[in-house]
């Protein structure tokens, strides 16, 4: 699974306070700690305390960058951010991420044709989040035509079926639907389109919010999911997906094979 | 219209290994590669395949004429031996195998051993692969004087295995030397070896695998399916399973009765003399296929061909 590490996000307490004062010791040992935990590329969301929006993300890539030639995701809502982030993080960047509407594709789409990167976009429009998997299917396929039309790989598309929390009344279905849609995607094009999934969301405000992601990571990935948005901190799901890997045969067993996934 | 060839992205690459140093006048680097075997469209083989050719300390017992003839009396005198194998058979490394020290055998002592280890490192410049007799107890007592006796010449040490690792590791660390992790048949063993390894303090770099092979016709698909599987665990960016393979042909194909019987017992398979080379080369060319980068073999006509292979398939022209 192709690891994308969610810390380096202002929404966090520690990375917004060190955004505003500037700290870039937090940032570059949490930018080291995630990689070493095994996240392949790191997201960066200057979140919403700050004020040049754009002035902090040129300072949030160049201070990870100080320390990392990791692929960055450029994790934001407005175009002007995600352009200077890509700008400088280079053309192993990510778009984190375009929704699905018309408007917001037109918009995205020849950006990460201009930068030759990769691109999340969401299955969500403007008339919000799909009941079902054939809702985001639409989109899905919305997204894939968008993809054909500016000339962008479509493996370097990443389709984000958009999970909403669990304990959301009557959105119950929802983690089933997004497993279709998981599905689904593969079916689209050949070679087909990749998937992503910002996944603490399936969790945010329950208890046991650990022990919920890593069983719906899990989950996800049997589905076929190439990607996932995650916490690689936190140890039981990264040792989850490393298992997973290993029960769909993408890696050799060993009696050590924990420790032989992290040298 | 142009054909376009269907080509696999790979997100691995093996590790490279170099082998000699201090006194050696060659080195060896194998490994590096990008691809599956000899695929030059899909991907880069930087370091083709190389041959050690195998010197025993002692005279081989029974050995058939086909093999014995090419050698003559060197075969008593392991510096000779080597010597030959360099200068006239083109060996490029050699693996100076201490089989009389098996306490089974001639029950050689490691001084015995040492005398023999630096009389070949006289003789020879070619890089060595050192390998014990493959009796544990043994072999913890002689590697250390060998290791020693080579230390600073990156020899390849043979071998670590699951239950048997720590000394060579060891020795491998002090003396400046490669170490040979081997299981038998068996790709999860083989990692965990490596990871044993590694642990030890080993850098990935200073290992070879090596799957306990066969010769043609005793189970060498087998061989070759594991070390095809290992290949492309490698190139699916498996750290744990990237370093460069070493296969074992002369002695395992030498041990066939297809190989050694004279015609005078089976005429209806032909020259003897042909067709224990052919045995041997027919087997090397499978586990050139198969992804192995040291091919450890016998007898000169054989190695003769396999090094024509390697040089046809990674030349120019193909």
């Amino acid at each position: 699974m192709i690891v994308i590490g969610e810390r380096l996000n202002g929404m966090f307490k520690d990375v917004g306070k060190a955004i505003v004062e500037q700290d870039g010791a937090v940032i570059q040992d949490l930018a080291k700690r995630q990689l070493e935990a095994g996240a392949n590329v790191l997201d960066l969301n200057v979140g919403p305390t700050a004020e040049d929006a754009v002035g902090a993300m040129k300072w949030l890539v160049e201070t990870t960058r100080q320390v990392t030639d990791a692929p960055l995701a450029i994790d934001s809502t407005k175009v002007d951010v995600i352009r200077t982030g890509v700008e400088l993080g280079g053309p192993t960047s990510m778009i984190n991420s375009s929704p699905g509407d018309e408007a917001k594709l037109d918009t995205y789409m020849p950006l990460a044709a201009e930068f030759g990167c990769d691109i999340v976009c969401l299955t969500i429009d403007e008339k919000g989040i799909p009941r079902d998997a054939n809702g985001r299917m639409e989109i899905a396929m919305r997204i894939v035509e968008k993809a054909m039309l500016n000339g962008v790989d479509l493996q370097r598309i990443y389709i984000d079926p958009v999970i909403i929390p669990c304990n959301v009344p009557d959105a119950g279905h929802h983690p089933g639907e997004v497993l279709e849609t998981i599905r689904q995607v593969k079916l689209i094009s050949d070679p087909p389109p990749k998937t992503t999934l910002g996944l603490s969301n399936v969790s945010q405000g329950t208890s046991e919010r650990h022990l919920i992601n890593r069983t719906y990571l899990v989950m996800c990935l049997a589905a076929g999911l190439d990607s996932a948005i995650v916490d690689p901190l936190d140890t039981e799901l990264m040792n989850a997906v490393i298992t997973a890997d290993l029960l769909m045969n993408r890696s050799v067993y060993c009696d050590d094979f924990l420790r032989a996934h992290r040298r | 219209m142009a054909l376009e060839m269907p080509t696999e992205r790979w997100s691995g690459k093996l590790n490279t290994v170099t082998i000699g140093a201090g006194t050696r006048t060659s080195v060896v680097t194998v490994g590096g590669e990008t691809t599956l075997p000899f695929l030059k469209f899909e991907g880069e083989t930087p370091n083709p395949p190389v041959v050690a050719m195998e010197v025993l300390d002692v005279p081989l017992a029974d050995i058939p004429p086909a093999l014995a003839e090419p050698f003559g009396d060197v075969v008593n005198d392991p510096a000779a031996w080597a010597r030959k194998c360099v200068d006239e058979f083109g060996a490029e490394m050699i693996c100076l195998r201490f089989a009389g020290a098996n306490p089974e055998g001639a029950d050689k002592s490691p001084d015995e051993c040492k005398a023999v280890l630096q009389s070949v490192l006289q003789a020879v410049g070619v890089p060595l692969i050192i390998w014990g007799c493959g009796n544990f107890e043994k072999d913890n007592n002689l590697i250390p004087v060998l290791s020693q006796a080579a230390a600073g010449e990156r020899c390849l040490l043979g071998s670590a295995v699951q239950d048997n690792y720590k000394t060579i590791a060891a020795c491998s660390l002090a003396d400046g030397h490669l170490v040979i992790g081997e299981a038998p048949l068996d790709i999860q063993i083989q990692k965990q070896v490596n990871i044993l390894l590694t642990d030890m303090g080993v850098s990935t770099e200073n290992i070879v695998m090596y799957q306990t092979t066969g010769g043609l016709g005793y189970g060498v698909e087998y061989a070759y399916s594991i070390m095809e599987r290992t290949r492309l665990a490698a190139l699916s960016g498996d750290k744990m399973m990237s370093m460069p393979m070493l296969a074992v042909v002369g002695s395992e194909c030498w041990k066939t009765k297809e190989a050694r019987l004279s015609e005078d017992v089976a005429p209806e398979w032909g020259d003897a003399a042909v067709r224990g080379p052919i045995w041997e080369a027919t087997t090397a060319n499978l586990f050139l296929h198969g992804g192995a980068d040291i091919l450890v073999m016998w007898h000169p006509q054989a190695v003769a061909q396999v090094k024509r292979t390697i040089s046809e398939l990674t030349g120019e022209g193909l």
